[in-house]
C-alpha cells in the first residue's frame, strides 16, 4: 500500500524521474516525427519525383502540435508513461503520409479521367489532428484526477448510450454504405459511436467499481466454474441486448462487437472470475451466429470471408485489399509506387492494405507492434494504478483500441469476417481520430497517477470510495 | 484485479500475434497465387507500366513491339504487320488478356520471370527503369508472307516447317484480325473491335492451324501407307485389291472411291498407284488387314494423341478408340472420328521428309535479354522415328509422283522435286467439304515440309479439291522458301 508510504517525496529524487521519462519522451517524439515528414516527403518523391509543396510547412505544423502536447503532458501529467505520444504521434504521421498518398494517386486519376481533382484529405485530416491535440491537451487541463469522473458513472452511461442512438434520430443521422452511424449537423459529419465508446468505458469502469463485490459472488458450479448467480446476468444481459441493438437498427457489426468485447473483460477484469468469461463468450457466440442466420449483411461478411473469390463482384474490397498486400510483399513496393488507390475506401477502413501495399508486410508489422506498445503501455498503467477505477479505466481503453486494431486488421488482412471500423490514429475520419487522442490523454492521466512516486494528494470529495487504495 | 489484467494481456498479445502471422501467410506464402490471379489488374498495370519487350521473326524485324506513350498506361503495344502475325503473337489486351506468344511468353516479355530477377534487383538499385526481354520467332518473314497472301480471303490455315529442325516457317490462319485493336489504350475501340470478332462467323480469333480439329480424308492415307510399309508386308508395289466398291463388313455400306471407277485394271492396283490417285477402296482394305490398332500405333509415332508443341496452346489430334471393322476402314482414309490440326499433318508429313525422324516443332527460337544477351535458344529435339528411312523414302517417291502424274499436279515448281498429297475430307453435309493438301521439296533434300487447309473458300461443292484449293497455296509457300 503505498498509501502507507511516510516519507514524503523529495524533489530531488522525483526530479531526474520526471525529466527523464519526459527526455525520453521528447527524444521518441523527435524520431517519430523523423519519420512522419520522411514518409510525407517520400510520397512525393516516390509518385511525383519531387518533394510536395508544402513538406516544410506540414512538418513544422506536426511539430508543433507533438510539442505542444508534450509540454502539456511536462506540465500536467510529469509522471505519465513516456512512450504512448511519441506512439500515437508516429501513427498520426504515418497515416497522414497514407491519406496523403491516396489523395496524389486520386488526383492522377481525375486527371487522367479528365475530371477535376477531388479535394484532397490530408489537410482536413491534418485539421482533425489540431483538434485532437486540442482535446487531449484539454483532457490532460481539466481533468486533474481521473478518480472523479467515477462520479459521473451513470451519467456517463445515460450519455454513451444517448450518443449512440443519435443517428436514429431522424433528420440527424445519415447512412452511409449501409450503416447507420453517422450524424451531420451544421456541416460537419461525426460519428458518435467513437465517443460514446470512452464515455462507455467510464461508465463501466465505475458501475464495475461499486458492483464487482456482488458480481464476484459465485452462484452454482459448474464444470469447475463458479458460474455468477442468476440474479447478477442483469448487467450483462442488458449490454448483450444493446450490442444487438447496435447490429441490428445501425447495422454496425465492429462497434456492437467492440462494446460487447470491452465490457465483458471488465466484468472479468473487475471480478476475478474466468466464469464471466464464459458466460460472455457464450452470449457472443449465440448472438453472432443468429445474426449471422437472420441478417443478410452480416450472412455475406462471413460468405465474404470464407470464399472471397466465390463471388468476385461482391467481395471486390477485400479481394483488392488482398491484392494490394500481396502486390507489397515483404518490403513493400515503397511509398508513391503501388496503387493502393485500387482498393476501394482505401484512405479510411482499407488503410492496411495500403500501408501493406506500399511499405510491405515490414511496414505492417512496425505498425501492428506500435499498436501492441500503446496496449502494453496501457496494461502496465493498468497494473500499476493504485485505484480500482484507474485499474479499470485504463484496462478498458487499453483493451478496446486493442479489440479495435484486431477486428479491422484481421479483417483487411481477411482473418476474420471484415467489419466496418476505423484504424486508430491512421485512418482518414475526424471522429476516431479525436477520439483516440482524448482515449491516450486519459490512459496518460492515470498512468502519471500511477506513477507519481509520493500517493496523490486525495482530493476532498465527498465519495469515500475513492480514496480505498487497492494494489 | 492484477492476475486478470496479466493473463489480458496474454490474451490480447495472441492476438497481435495472430495478426501478424496472417499478415505474413497474405504478404509472403499466399502473395505469389494472389499475384497470379488473372483479374489482379495491379500486376498487369506494373507490367504496362515497363517497356514490354519485342517479338521479332527470323530476319530479326519485329512483329510487336511497345511504345512509349503518355496515357495512364506508359506504353502501347503495336503490332506493325498488323494481321499477317495475329495468331501466333497473340494480342495484349488491357481489357481481354493475353494469347499467343503474348501469354506464354509473358515471364520473358514483360521481364518478370525468374530468370529476370537479379536483374530487377540491379534495376531496382541503379533506378533503372524496368524493361522486358525479346522473343525470337522461327517465322521466316517471306514465307509467312506467301503464305498470308496465297490463302487470300478464304477460311483457312497453312503451316510450314523445316523437317530437318522442326522449327515452324509460316503458320497462318485466316480469317485473321488486327492485334493493334485489341491492344488498343481506347476502351471503346478495344470493346467495340472485341464484339464484332465475336459476333463474326468466321471466328477470326480462333487459331485454325493449331487449336481446330478437322477431318484430314485422303491426307491420312500418308498413316496409312506408313503403317503398311511399316508392317513389312507391304511395298511400294505389293498388288492390293482397288474395287470400285469396298464392301464394309457388318454394315450394308460400301466406301466408294471419288470418281465412283475402280482404281487400276481389275479392280486390283499396287500400293504406289492407288496413293498418287488417292484410291479409296484400296486403303480401306489396307486399313481393314492391318487392323485399328497398328494404324494407331503409327499415328501416335507421328504425335497424334500427344502433341510435342508446347509454344502455343495446341488441340491435340485423335485418333479413335477402339473402331469396329468399318469404322477401321474408314479411319484408314482419314474419316469417321480421326480428327487432326494442321499442325499435326505438317508433323507427319515433315517426318517422312526428315527420313523418318520427327522433330518437335517449335516456333519459339531465341529469348533475349533487354540488352540483347541470349537467354535460351531453342535446341531441336527428335521426338520419334515414326518411320524407318528406307519407308520414308518409298513413301517420298510415291509423293513425288503424286504430284508430277497424280492428283496433286498443282504444287509442282519447275525444276524442283517436289512431294505431296492432296486430301478431301467431307464431315457434315451442310458443309463444303475441307480441301487439304500436303508436301515438301525439295523432295531429295527437303528444306520445307507445308500443310495447307481450306476450310471454306466459296466455292461449288464439286469444285473443292486438294489440289484445285489448296496445292497453289502450298507450291506458294515452297516456292518462297526455297527462294524460287
Amino acid at each position: 500500500m503505498s498509501a502507507a508510504t511516510t516519507t514524503p517525496p523529495s524533489p530531488p529524487t522525483a526530479g531526474p524521474a520526471r525529466s527523464a521519462r519526459r527526455g525520453t519522451e521528447l527524444g521518441l517524439l523527435v524520431l517519430a516525427l523523423v519519420i512522419s515528414v520522411g514518409a510525407y516527403a517520400a510520397v512525393g518523391l516516390g509518385a511525383q519525383g519531387a518533394l510536395p509543396p508544402g513538406t516544410l510547412r506540414y512538418g513544422l505544423g506536426l511539430a508543433g502540435l507533438a510539442l505542444a502536447a508534450h509540454v502539456v503532458v511536462s506540465l500536467r501529467a510529469p509522471y505519465a508513461d513516456p512512450i504512448l505520444l511519441p506512439a500515437i504521434t508516429l501513427l498520426n504521421g504515418i497515416g497522414l503520409a497514407l491519406i496523403h498518398r491516396l489523395d496524389v494517386a486520386y488526383a492522377v486519376r481525375a486527371a487522367e479521367a479528365g475530371r477535376a481533382a477531388p479535394d484532397p484529405h490530408a489537410p482536413e485530416q491534418l485539421t482533425w489532428t489540431l483538434i485532437g491535440v486540442g482535446l487531449f491537451v484539454a483532457v490532460l487541463l481539466v481533468v486533474r484526477d481521473h478518480r472523479r469522473l467515477q462520479r459521473w458513472t451513470y451519467t456517463a452511461g445515460l450519455v454513451g448510450i444517448g450518443l449512440l442512438l443519435l443517428p436514429l434520430l431522424p433528420g440527424l443521422g445519415v447512412e452511409v454504405n449501409g450503416a447507420r452511424i453517422w450524424i451531420r449537423a451544421f456541416g460537419l459529419s461525426f460519428q458518435p459511436g467513437e465517443a460514446a465508446k470512452i464515455v462507455l468505458i467510464v461508465a463501466f469502469a465505475g458501475y464495475l467499481v461499486r458492483t464487482r463485490e456482488q458480481l464476484a459472488l459465485a452462484g452454482r458450479r459448474f464444470a469447475g466454474l463458479d458460474l455468477p448467480r442468476g440474479r447478477d446476468l442483469g448487467p450483462l444481459l442488458s449490454m448483450w441486448a444493446i450490442s444487438l441493438g447496435l447490429l441490428v437498427f445501425q447495422r454496425d457489426l465492429g462497434t456492437s462487437l467492440l462494446f460487447f468485447g470491452v465490457f465483458v473483460v471488465l466484468l472479468y477484469v473487475a471480478t476475478e472470475r474466468p466464469s464471466w468469461l464464459v458466460v460472455g463468450g457464450g452470449l457472443f457466440l449465440v448472438g453472432a451466429w443468429a445474426a449471422a442466420q437472420v441478417f443478410s449483411h452480416v450472412q455475406h461478411r462471413v460468405d465474404a470471408w470464407l470464399a472471397p473469390f466465390a463471388d468476385p463482384d461482391a467481395n471486390y474490397q477485400i479481394i483488392q485489399a488482398l491484392y494490394g498486400l500481396a502486390y507489397g510483399g515483404i518490403l513493400g513496393r515503397g511509398l508513391g509506387q503501388g496503387r493502393p488507390d485500387l482498393v476501394p475506401y482505401a484512405n479510411s477502413d482499407f488503410i492496411m492494405a495500403a500501408l501493406g501495399e506500399e511499405l510491405g508486410l515490414t511496414g505492417v508489422m512496425a505498425v501492428l507492434l506500435v499498436y501492441g506498445v500503446i496496449v502494453e503501455r496501457g496494461l502496465r498503467t493498468a497494473l500499476l494504478a493504485k485505484d480500482p477505477f484507474g485499474k479499470l479505466l485504463a484496462a478498458g481503453l487499453a483493451t478496446s483500441l486493442a479489440l479495435q486494431v484486431f477486428v479491422v486488421v484481421g479483417g483487411v488482412t481477411k482473418l476474420i469476417p471484415l467489419t466496418g471500423l476505423t484504424t486508430p490514429f491512421l485512418s482518414l475520419g475526424g471522429s476516431s481520430l479525436v477520439m483516440n487522442w482524448v482515449l491516450i490523454a486519459l490512459l496518460l492521466r492515470v498512468s502519471d497517477a500511477a506513477r507519481r512516486p509520493a500517493p496523490a494528494p486525495a482530493p476532498p470529495t465527498a465519495d469515500a470510495l475513492t480514496q480505498v487504495v487497492r494494489r | 484485479m492484477n492476475k486478470p489484467i496479466r493473463r489480458l494481456s496474454v490474451a490480447l498479445l495472441l492476438l497481435f500475434t495472430a495478426l501478424l502471422l496472417n499478415a505474413t501467410y497474405v504478404q509472403v506464402v499466399e502473395a505469389g497465387s494472389l499475384n497470379a490471379r488473372s483479374d489482379n489488374r495491379r500486376v498487369l498495370l506494373d507490367e504496362y507500366g515497363r517497356q514490354r519487350g519485342p517479338i521479332l521473326v527470323s530476319d530479326n524485324s519485329r512483329v510487336a513491339f511497345s511504345r512509349k506513350t503518355d496515357d495512364q498506361l506508359d506504353y502501347l503495344r503495336r503490332y506493325p504487320e498488323a494481321a499477317r502475325y495475329a495468331h501466333t503473337t497473340g494480342y495484349y489486351s488491357f481489357l481481354y488478356g493475353r494469347t499467343g506468344v503474348e501469354s506464354t511468353q509473358n515471364d520473358v516479355l514483360s521481364g518478370t520471370g525468374p530468370r529476370f530477377f537479379v536483374r530487377s534487383i540491379v534495376d531496382l538499385l541503379t533506378g533503372k527503369a524496368p524493361q522486358g526481354g525479346s522473343v525470337v520467332l522461327t517465322l521466316d518473314p517471306r514465307a509467312q508472307r506467301a503464305a498470308y497472301d496465297a490463302l487470300g480471303d478464304r477460311k483457312g490455315a497453312v503451316v510450314a516447317i523445316d523437317p530437318s529442325t522442326g522449327a515452324i516457317l509460316a503458320m497462318v490462319s485466316k480469317p485473321s484480325y488486327d492485334p493493334n485493336k485489341l491492344a488498343s489504350h481506347s476502351v471503346a475501340e478495344q470493346t467495340a473491335y472485341w464484339k464484332r470478332l465475336n459476333a463474326d462467323p468466321g471466328k477470326p480469333l480462333l487459331d485454325r492451324a493449331t487449336s481446330e480439329l478437322y477431318p484430314p480424308g485422303s491426307v491420312f492415307k500418308l498413316v496409312t501407307a506408313s503403317a503398311a510399309l511399316e508392317s513389312g508386308r507391304y511395298t511400294a508395289d505389293t498388288v492390293v485389291p482397288g474395287p470400285a466398291r469396298l464392301d464394309l463388313p457388318q454394315t450394308t455400306f460400301d466406301l466408294t472411291n471419288e470418281n465412283g471407277g475402280a482404281c487400276g485394271s481389275g479392280g486390283r492396283t499396287t500400293v504406289a498407284n492407288a496413293l498418287r490417285i488417292s484410291c479409296n477402296t484400296a486403303f480401306g482394305g489396307i486399313g481393314l488387314d492391318l487392323g485399328a490398332a497398328a494404324l494407331r500405333a503409327q499415328a501416335e509415332k507421328f504425335g497424334i494423341d500427344d502433341v510435342p508443341f508446347g509454344d502455343l496452346p495446341a488441340a491435340i489430334s485423335r485418333f479413335p478408340e477402339d473402331p469396329d471393322a468399318p469404322q477401321t476402314a474408314l479411319s484408314a482414309i482419314g474419316q469417321f472420328d480421326v480428327r487432326v490440326t494442321p499442325l499435326q499433318m505438317a508433323m507427319v508429313t515433315a517426318a517422312i521428309a526428315n527420313r523418318g525422324v520427327l522433330m518437335a516443332p517449335y516456333v519459339v527460337d531465341e529469348l533475349r535479354t533487354p540488352d540483347l544477351d541470349v537467354l535460351s535458344r531453342h535446341e531441336p529435339q527428335e521426338v520419334s522415328q515414326a518411320v524407318s528411312a528406307e519407308t520414308a523414302a518409298t513413301l517420298t517417291s510415291m509423293m513425288v509422283d503424286v504430284v508430277r502424274n497424280g492428283t496433286g499436279t498443282n504444287a509442282a515448281i519447275p525444276g524442283i522435286a517436289v512431294a505431296g498429297k492432296t486430301g478431301t475430307a467431307q464431315s457434315d453435309p451442310s458443309r463444303p467439304p475441307y480441301a487439304w493438301f500436303t508436301s515438301f521439296a525439295p523432295a531429295d533434300q527437303p528444306r520445307v515440309a507445308v500443310t495447307v487447309l481450306i476450310e471454306d473458300a466459296g466455292v461449288a461443292r464439286s469444285e473443292v479439291s486438294g489440289n484445285a484449293l489448296a496445292a497453289p497455296v502450298a507450291r506458294a509457300v515452297m516456292e518462297a522458301v526455297l527462294g524460287q
